[in-house]
């Protein structure tokens, strides 16, 4: 690890203050930041921690929609009751790991093959961050990419509650982030189906399975359908071939327990 | 007799009190006054030449102590292999050296071309960043059919190949083997992987050298299963250094699995490091460090044949196998894919001819040596996968076609067609034990309740036998090594009647300081509480080989017998003065001493006194003291034996394999402590299972390793293991040593691998699929199915 300064302010205003400097970089639970540092991958000059703002934690929830702080940890997520989303913040690596990383964290990092951009995808999220709102279809734009600009900082995001809801989870058995991963939300508006883990593009929302769905809510719905092994990950783990498999068995097996 | 902790009691090892409670003392525990730190600067190419290296930035940088590079190791010798093997034509194998630092050229990422001593480990990791070295990248030489197709490039030019040896056992046999199988009315073929493993032991390598310059004499305290080994290698071979001026101390070591037996370059590094400087010097691994760089284990690539008549008698069985030994020859690498691999290919079984042709190959990746079963495992996999293809082939039951082959019990001693004596063995009492533990006849059910949840379910059934307890000297010795392998002990009976066993096995997870008290207490009726085991440290312990091929017990205990039948013969001459009676009067009973037709008796404690007070002693006859040694070497290796069945499920959408079931029962010879050796099965069971479901080490093309680091190198877990369902009762003794042990640290993992992946094939074999690779990840195995479509 290289040497850093490191800062932990009380509110969010004071915290893009402190990301203004040059190398400044936000620190949430460290889960994935901390790891990268420790092998020299990355140098910031000074860390500013998010744990101790205020307004960046809780959870809240009108019904309609639920809210996350930016700085919830997975752990509180997956107490927090709030059915698919909670299974899913409860699957995160270990207990050390969801007893410090945060949403906030997660989202921003946009990790191709991590579970809440699926979350946030295929519930029509809104990322709310320290300057504006930004619908989550506008938000992930590619692989560890999204439409933050430099010093934003997610404090918080609303999950609209869906009607039904499931997410199917198919672990890389080394990391056991997801190999693939499928959420399915199913609104009265209609049924939003998100891919984490697969593609090289980062996560997607499957269209042609939510027309499908739209049509038809059931596993069967999903018979017609081909999915594509273009622009699939390839790795030691899976061919593109099997992640495009695994996209549908998991939307058929999502669709089913939803 | 405190029948709760002698020969075949359980009692709980007293080793976990310190690693449980945080009070072991692992090298990296052991801080050094004046100490500084080395740091290594290691290729990220898998292939290079050195053109320059430039350290002055590295050396002007603050903290630096010192640099040293590839030139400074010029004067010095290579670690050596320590088994020389000869190819079918006699020639010896080629042995290019092994230098403390890359000199001249890298041959794997991860290989050190230099090393920087810092006043602390952080300026060192600058340091070492700092170095500036100008290597140009050759194209790296991965796979091992085109490593030895491809003579213009090569891993060690000044050996002219990348073949190490191409060795034929037993060549003798070549020819009639080759008759048999061109003649058999079925010959069943199967081509597979061994899949190549990284150890991961939870403790990474450490080394800390402590020149004294007052005295002359180094300590060096480093993770090692054997540190006289070590020691032996580094003043012998590598560094000069007299023995009696270099004390080697492996403390508590936290697993090695074999990565630890070999002697390593960053051992001779620290120690000239620590001469040069006059200062302590500490190098602890990362854990990229140990993936990188600890010897891996396994990586075979075979073709099997069984030659059979109609009914599945064997006839004969053909192997060929290319075997990676990596970059450099590991101590034990050119042993491990022959003599433990070869020897075995037999199995549990009459085949009257076999013959094992392999190919050792030299590649860009790190050195490949002996791990946990180390050859074994890969001959059983070969073994009994293509048994079960043949037995599919013919029609005719798993457990059948082995029981019709079996060596019966009344044929041991066995000699194999391989060239090995079986001593002992009850292969059909094993297959019987696991009918009744398995419930094979539950199976369709469970079959059928399966399918209900749309998955497909298998049994695969296995047997081995594996030659461990290594080795008698004599043996290895015709068969190349350059060492012996006998094992050595020291009993000191303290005068107030406790005692103190210097014992030159080294634990590291095993559980020697339990169990081989109880050996001592039973045989002298004492307590196991009042006796302590000494090992790892070579001034304190005499000359041992230390642990690994399963030898503690059968070797190194049986070496603690001898020791202690030498006190219970001199103990009894004391008691004979004492009681003033002819030394062919005593007996010795339970601790005590008596007079034979007499009431007089003194006992074990007031003997050991009197031996350390001799105030009115016979010393015409008689030396003071209570202390004997004895050096143990064995007749034989010993053979544990094993027959295992595992149930999986298989989700034939996504290719998960689940263990459902496993149940094993093993003869591992006489048991010291059931719960250690129950402990140790299941180990090397979670093991097997390991490189059976999930553990795979890969390089690409470019010689850079794909599974560098736990979130893609696969360790199995718990919720990897189904339940054990183990068994230790089906027990044929050792016949050639006095515990009759056989040893059971490696028998898991020797045997678990086919059991799973034969329980795989069985599952799918509805569909067509006669094999799938190891590991048996769901990607593969769907795949697998896909194919067969
Ligand atoms: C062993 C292990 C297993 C894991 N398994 C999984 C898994 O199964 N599934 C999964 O999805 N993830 C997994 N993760 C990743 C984990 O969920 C991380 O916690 C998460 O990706 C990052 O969150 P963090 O709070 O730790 O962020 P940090 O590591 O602190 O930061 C990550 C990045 O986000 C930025 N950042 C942090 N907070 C904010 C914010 N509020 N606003 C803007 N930018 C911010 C940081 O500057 C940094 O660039 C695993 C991690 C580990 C170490």
């Amino acid at each position: 690890m290289y040497n850093f300064v490191f800062e932990k302010p009380t509110t969010v205003a004071e915290a893009v203050a402190a990301l203004a400097s040059e190398d400044a970089q936000a620190l949430g639970g460290g889960q994935t930041l901390l790891p990268t540092m420790k092998q020299r991958l990355a140098s910031p000059a000074k860390l500013v921690s998010l744990t101790g703002i205020a307004e960046m934690g809780g959870t809240s929830s009108t019904g309609d929609v639920i809210t996350i702080g930016g700085g919830v940890t997975h752990a509180d997520v997956a107490a927090g009751g709030y059915g698919a989303i909670s299974k899913l913040a409860g699957d995160i690596g270990d207990p050390t790991v969801r007893n410090r990383g945060t949403i906030g964290g997660s989202l921003a990092n946009n990790d191709p093959s991590a579970d809440y951009p699926a979350a946030a995808l295929a519930s029509g999220a809104t990322i709310k961050t320290n300057a504006r709102s930004i619908a989550a279809d506008d938000y992930f734009t590619g692989l560890f990419d999204t439409a933050l600009e430099d010093a934003e900082i997610i404090v918080s995001v609303d999950f609209p509650v869906p009607l039904s809801s499931n997410y199917q989870k198919f672990e890389q058995p080394a990391s056991r982030f997801a190999l693939v991963g499928v959420f399915v939300a199913k609104f009265a508006d209609g049924v939003r189906v998100a891919v984490t883990g697969a593609s090289e593009g980062g996560v997607y929302r499957w269209t042609e399975a939510e027309t499908a769905l739209n049509a038809n809510f059931s596993a069967d719905a999903l018979d017609g359908l081909s999915v594509s092994a273009d622009n699939m990950i390839s790795d030691l783990h899976g061919t593109p071939e099997y992640r495009a498999n695994l996209v549908k068995v998991l939307t058929g097996r999502a669709v089913a327990d939803c | 007799m405190p029948k709760d902790n002698g020969i075949g009691a359980s009692p709980k090892r007293r080793e976990d009190v310190r690693f449980l409670t945080g009070r072991g003392r692992y090298v990296d525990d052991i801080k050094l006054q004046n100490q500084c730190f080395a740091v290594f600067a290691r290729s990220q190419v898998a292939h290079g030449i050195i053109k320059s290296i430039d350290t002055s930035e590295a050396e002007g940088m603050p903290g630096v102590l010192a640099v040293f590079t590839g030139e400074d190791f010029t004067e010095v010798g290579g670690n050596p292999a320590g088994w020389l093997i000869h190819s079918r034509d006699g020639e010896p194998m080629k042995e290019p050296k092994r230098p403390v630092l890359a000199h001249g050229k890298v041959r794997h990422v991860g290989d050190a071309y230099a090393a920087v001593i810092a006043e602390t480990y952080e300026q060192a990791v600058e340091a070492a960043e700092a170095i500036d070295a100008d290597i140009d990248e050759q194209d790296a030489i991965v796979d091992m059919a085109a490593a030895l197709a491809n003579s213009d490039n090569l891993v060690h030019d000044e050996i002219e190949t990348n073949q190490c040896f191409d060795w034929g056992w037993i060549e003798d046999n070549r020819a009639a083997t080759d008759e048999a199988i061109k003649n058999a009315p079925h010959v069943t073929t199967l081509e597979l992987i061994n899949n190549r493993l990284i150890p991961n032991a939870m403790e990474p390598r450490a080394s800390t050298a402590d020149y004294n310059p007052g005295t002359g004499h180094y300590t060096l305290y480093t993770t090692s299963q054997n540190p006289h080994l070590t020691r032996l290698l580094i003043s012998a071979f590598v560094m000069g250094i007299p023995e009696n001026k270099l004390t080697i101390i492996a403390p508590d070591v936290g697993g090695g699995f074999g990565s630890k037996i070999f002697h390593y370059g960053e051992e001779a590094l620290v120690l000239a490091a620590s001469k040069k400087l006059g200062r302590p010097v500490r190098w602890t691994a990362s854990r990229w460090e140990s993936f990188l760089t600890d010897a891996h284990g396994r990586d075979h690539r075979t073709t099997i044949e069984l030659a059979t008549d109609k009914e599945g008698n064997f006839l004969a069985f053909r192997t060929s196998t290319l075997a990676n030994v990596g970059a450099y020859l590991s101590n034990f690498s050119t042993v491990t894919p022959t003599i433990l691999h070869g020897t075995v290919i037999a199995g549990n079984y009459t085949v009257p001819l076999t013959y094992v042709n392999v190919k050792a190959v030299f590649t860009n990746t790190a050195p490949v040596d002996a791990y946990r079963g180390a050859g074994r495992p890969e001959a059983t996999f070969s073994v009994e996968r293509v048994i079960d293809k043949c037995a599919r082939e013919l029609g005719i039951d798993p457990i059948e076609i082995r029981r019709k082959n079996f060596i019966k019990k009344e044929q041991f001693p066995f000699l194999t067609a391989a060239g090995l004596e079986y001593d002992s063995g009850d292969y059909h009492a094993l297959m019987d034990k696991l009918e009744e533990m398995a419930d094979f006849d539950g199976f369709e059910a469970r079959k059928a309740e399966s399918a209900k949840r749309g998955l497909l379910r298998g049994l695969g059934i296995n047997t081995y036998v594996e030659a461990c307890g290594l080795a008698p000297s004599n043996l290895a010795g015709i068969l190349g090594s350059r060492v012996g392998l006998y094992e050595s002990a020291t009993v000191r009976v303290n005068a107030t009647g406790n005692i103190s066993v210097m014992t030159g096995s080294h634990s590291h997870g095993q559980g020697h300081e339990t169990v081989f008290p109880q050996i001592v207490a039973d045989m002298l009726g004492m307590s196991a509480d009042d006796i302590d085991i000494v090992h790892g440290d070579t001034s304190k312990i005499p000359f041992g080989m230390g642990t690994y091929g399963s030898r503690s017990m059968a070797v190194g205990g049986s070496a603690i017998v001898r020791a202690t039948e030498k006190i219970i013969e001199k103990a009894t001459k004391i008691a004979a003065h004492m009681m003033e009676a002819g030394d062919g009067d005593i007996e010795f009973n339970d601790g005590v001493f008596s007079v034979v037709g007499t009431d007089k008796t003194v006992t074990f404690p007031e003997v050991a006194f009197k031996a350390y007070i001799p105030h009115d002693y016979p010393i015409d006859k008689l030396e003071p003291g209570l202390e004997e040694t004895a050096f143990y070497d064995p007749g034989n290796f010993t053979y544990p034996s094993g027959a295992y069945a595992c149930e999986v499920e298989i989700d034939p959408d996504t290719g998960k394999v689940t263990i459902c079931s496993f149940s094993a029962a093993d003869d591992v010879g006489n048991v010291i402590n059931p719960m250690i050796v129950e402990g140790q099965i299941q180990g090397g069971l979670g093991q097997g299972i390991g490189q059976a479901l999930v553990e795979n080490c890969v390089y690409d093309e470019n010689g850079q390793l794909l599974s560098g680091s736990y979130m893609d190198y696969t360790m199995p877990r718990a919720d990897d293991m189904p339940f054990f369902n183990v068994d230790q009762s089906c027990l044929t003794p050792c016949t050639h040593n006095p515990l009759g042990a056989k040893g059971c640290g490696e028998a898991g993992a020797i045997g678990s691998p086919p059991t799973v992946i034969n329980a795989v094939v069985d599952a799918l074999s509805h569909l067509g699929v006669t094999h799938v690779d190891m590991p048996a990840s769901p990607a593969r195995v769907w795949a697998a199915i896909q194919a067969a479509k």
